[in-house]
């Protein structure tokens, strides 16, 4: 059976991923960030884990207005950098994992979990930067990869408890799918930013710490902070952090931390990043 | 919570059901500029290309005059409408100058420094400050 090893948590900043393409990352702004990954990528380089569940927010590339599907599961066989208005990023196309994808697929929609299926579908920043973040820059993605995407860009995203929830399903199809896969799973975004509008620039440190604690020692404290409270204390774009909480329902609930970093800033936002392992 | 929970938060427009419906046309416009060819025509002739767009006047002003904070309001998405600053050739970090009233070095300085406290920058009764 297959089962769900580790999870990690890591924000998707598009800037991080123009610094690495463009060869900036031995500059002095992004030298402390490129170090904070440096133990994950060690680390995942020995998990070796043989497909990643990547929950992200497509940004307006994939789906725009006339399609907003709140929970979209990627089931094709590939899945090719989006153009975002400047080219698509020069990194590896994502190989799928169809056959598990179309497994959680059935498996989350009977467990009353009504997901998008998508067969053909670009993936930006929001996918691409956490594969940078945590491989760097090799020549293909060393494991398929099964994108989910959550929409946080059009009130209102799922609830932090629906997203928990969702997590602990995808666990369940996971565990139900008959080949010995060991699966990691990313939870993406975050985490305190504002992109839009006068307030633009929030940073949050106290409230991304207190949110880092709470979901290693007690997500169900963290799975009940509402929308208004991401808005108002992390930010308008801070609310991806419920995405998070996906990774962590289908973790264990005595899941360990074995990593943490955190940094401000990388553009306009404050990077948070945790690993986990299911003991 | 309610919608004037979130109202209370100052500098900061919730992309919710009224503006999506509002903004649509004006968030369809930016999202068509993914396209050489769409980005072609609007730098050929930004007049002729905003009358393929149903638009109010008021959201295609707002699109001359690059008052990103306008579109805003007038239902834009900040995902959508930073397509039109790609077009302009501005990163993420100048159009949040611009949107916050500063300039691109006293943003970025503020960022180096922590960013924008939440201090302060919870309530709009805080931003009653003369």
């Amino acid at each position: 059976m297959a089962k769900i090893v580790a999870g990690v948590a890591t924000s998707h900043v598009p800037a991080i991923g123009a610094a690495l393409d463009n060869g900036k990352s031995g500059e002095p702004y992004w030298v402390p960030l490129f170090a904070g990954f440096e133990p994950s990528k060690k680390w995942i380089a020995e998990l070796k884990p043989d497909v990643i569940i990547l929950v992200y927010n497509d940004h307006a590339s994939a789906f725009s207005l006339e399609l907003i599907p709140t929970f979209a599961i990627g089931c094709a066989a590939s899945f090719k950098p989006a153009d975002e208005g400047w080219g698509a990023r020069p990194v590896p196309v994502v190989q799928g994992h169809p056959e598990l994808a179309w497994h959680m697929a059935q498996s989350l929609i009977l467990d009353e979990f009504d997901m998008t299926i998508v067969n053909s579908m670009d993936v930006d920043h929001g996918l691409t930067v956490p594969l940078s973040l945590m491989y760097g820059q090799p020549e293909a993605w060393p494991c398929p990869v099964i994108p989910l995407a959550v929409n946080v860009v059009q009130y209102p995203p799922p609830t932090g408890h629906r997203c928990y929830m969702l997590g602990k399903a995808i666990r369940r199809a996971v565990e139900s799918f008959d080949r010995p896969l060991r699966v990691a799973i990313f939870g993406t975004g975050g985490m305190s930013h504002q992109l839009q509008g006068p307030r633009a620039g929030l940073i949050n440190k106290e409230f991304d710490n207190r949110f880092l604690d709470l979901l290693v020692n007690d997500p169900e404290a963290a799975v009940n902070i509402p929308h208004i409270e991401y808005v108002r204390e992390a930010g308008s774009e801070g609310i991806e952090l419920v995405m998070w909480l996906i990774m962590r329902g289908a973790l264990a609930d005595d899941a360990k931390e074995v990593y943490r970093f955190y940094h401000v800033p990388a553009s306009n936002t404050a990077v948070g990043h945790l690993i986990l392992e299911n003991s | 919570m309610t919608q004037a929970d979130f109202d209370d938060i100052p500098g900061t427009l919730l992309f919710n059901a009224d503006r999506s419906r509002k903004g649509y046309h004006l968030n369809m416009f930016c999202m068509s500029l993914m396209k050489a060819e769409n980005r072609d025509a609007l730098r050929a002739d930004q007049e002729a290309y905003l009358t393929r767009w149903p638009m109010t006047e008021e959201q295609k002003q707002s699109v001359r005059d690059r008052d990103w904070n306008k579109m805003l309001e007038l239902g834009g998405n900040i995902y959508f409408t930073s397509k039109l600053g790609a077009f302009d050739g501005l990163s993420f970090q100048q159009l949040a100058a611009k949107m916050t009233g500063v300039t691109q070095a006293e943003y970025a300085d503020m960022m180096l420094k922590g960013g924008r406290s939440v201090e302060g920058n919870r309530s709009k009764s805080e931003w009653k400050r003369g």
